[in-house]
């Protein structure tokens, strides 16, 4: 008599699977683990500030209106810097893509100005572009230049040759073949190129505001830093968090309209 | 619109591909192309259609193109090529667009195409939504809107499965005999190039030359695959081919 039992399962896994509400739960359970922990003295007030006085401090500066004193040069300054170096990064990518003596002449270029630490080049854009506004402007630019423009070359790289082929043997012309076909193929990898560029945006937004900037999250991060005040250098890190969040959400909404063709 | 083809020769880096092929293209005739694979006969249609260029020889259109043609020389893909962010509409439109037609005869055009595919029920529908059979009959009817004076279709049927196959050739035989148009057709697929063949050209393995040239003379419509005649054509072809297909398959490996 031959034994009969069920064959195991063994496929399952190595899926991501969308899990609502876990980001959020860990999130919470960080937290209270700070809270409780600082309440009970088991972590001293000088390694973490307690995140019900960082909620204070920053309800604090809600009311006193400084929040917006601070956020909205700080988001000028973003705005204007991420605009610049992202269009003239895509434009300079797509041109990178497009003609190969861009390429020869402009990767090596690019490769080199990539791993210089852009805060390196503050005071020197302080000299070229003035101690104010300008100079951040350009330390953001250059930084999300850079990512942008690898990116940007990639995404055109990558673009199904066949479509190319098939736009060609309809008889398009050069231009409708970069605008209908290259760009929109290339645009996937644009965005998530962006995703990167303007991380390092925000990034770069604190180091240009730690020098010579009187307003601006990063003047107020650095000021609560030489003053060691925890609960407000926590706040203001606290509002970079969520800047990175809101960020990062926008651009899976812009891909979602514009993507809607993968599905 | 006739296509001729002149001692045409062609070699990618040291590796002869095609040698001294002389062919014509009749004007509503559609001319199969088989061989093994590897056998240059993908390049062979890419230079007919203008998007390479031979080494040697030349490939010469006779007469003009038909009136209202807006691509005389059109391809229709193995792997579709459809824009994936576009409609079946939109992909259609695109051939078009550059024309200067105005929207209203570009609608007209796509409507009369879409029909005749038998597609006019999903012009909204993305690629993705389409099954491949579906794909490739939105690629014919794009190539359709442009009015060609020769078709160049590149293994049209190579990526769909045979059921679906036998439909499109259906489909194709269909729209062959209500407006005949003139076609290369490549494949590595006898039964399509017995059944949609006026000409069928057996090219050799690697480089590849004409072998023989076999003519079907039985209407496209009227052609059944238990007639012993087309059977024995069959045969016929499979008898050329054998043993260039097995040199070829053992010859892959070292190059």
């Amino acid at each position: 008599m031959s034994e009969i039992r069920p064959v195991p399962f063994r496929g399952g896994g190595f899926r991501p699977q969308v899990r609502r509400w876990v980001g959020l739960i860990v999130f919470v359970l960080l937290i209270a683990i700070a809270e409780w922990g600082t309440r009970t003295g088991w972590i001293s007030n000088l390694t973490l500030p307690r995140p019900s006085d960082v909620l204070a401090t920053f309800g604090e500066l809600w009311q006193s209106g400084l929040l917006f004193k601070h956020l909205s040069p700080s988001l000028s300054r973003l705005a204007v810097g991420a605009v610049l170096g992202v269009s003239v990064g895509v434009s300079v990518g797509v041109l990178i893509g497009l003609f190969s003596y861009v390429r020869a002449g402009l990767v090596p270029v690019v490769a080199a100005l990539f791993p210089i630490p852009k805060i390196a080049l503050l005071p020197l854009f302080v000299i070229w572009f003035g101690i104010d506004e300008g100079s951040k402007y350009a330390l953001i630019a250059f930084g999300t230049f850079t990512p942008t423009v690898v990116a940007t070359y990639g995404a055109v790289d990558n673009v199904d040759r066949t479509l190319i082929r098939m736009g060609q043997s309809f008889g398009l012309t050069w231009w409708s073949i970069v605008r209908k076909i290259v760009l929109p193929g290339a645009m996937p990898g644009i965005l998530s190129g962006l995703r990167i560029s303007l991380a390092i945006a925000i990034i770069l937004l604190v180091a240009a505001e730690m020098l010579g900037a009187e307003y601006g999250i990063g003047a107020y991060i650095l000021e609560a830093g030489s003053l060691y005040d925890l609960e407000r250098l926590f706040a203001g890190v606290v509002i970079l968090s969520a800047l990175g969040v809101i960020v990062s959400s926008a651009i899976t909404m812009i891909e979602k309209r514009l993507l809607r063709w993968r599905g | 619109m006739e296509l001729r083809l002149k001692n045409v020769s062609h070699a990618y880096g040291g590796t002869e591909v095609l040698r001294d092929i002389t062919l014509t293209i009749p004007e509503g005739k559609i001319v199969c192309i088989i061989g093994p694979s590897g056998c240059g006969k993908s390049t062979l249609l890419r230079m007919m259609g203008g998007l390479e260029q031979p080494d040697l020889g030349d490939i010469l259109q006779v007469g003009a193109p038909p009136e209202g043609c807006l691509n005389p020389l059109t391809y229709v893909f193995q792997d579709f090529a459809l824009l994936p962010w576009r409609s079946v509409e939109g992909n259609i439109a695109l051939a078009l667009e550059d024309h200067r037609l105005g929207r209203g005869r570009i609608r007209e055009i796509v409507a009369d195409v879409l029909a005749r595919t038998g597609l006019a029920d999903f012009a909204g529908a993305l690629p993705r939504q389409l099954s491949g059979g579906m794909k490739q009959r939105v690629a014919i009817a794009r190539a359709l809107a442009v009015n060609p004076a020769v078709m160049l279709l590149d293994e049209p049927l190579s990526a769909l499965d045979a059921q679906t196959r036998e439909l499109l050739m259906d489909d194709l035989i269909g729209l062959w005999t209500r407006a005949p148009f003139t076609a290369v057709y490549v494949t590595h697929n006898l039964t399509e190039a017995v059944r949609l063949g006026h000409a069928i050209v057996v090219l050799s393995r690697r480089p590849g030359a004409i072998r023989e040239m076999i003519e079907i003379d039985a209407p496209l419509e009227a052609r059944d695959m238990s007639d012993p005649a087309l059977a024995a054509k069959q045969q016929q072809l499979w008898h050329l081919m054998r043993d260039e297909a097995r040199a070829a398959d053992a010859e892959l490996a070292n190059v």
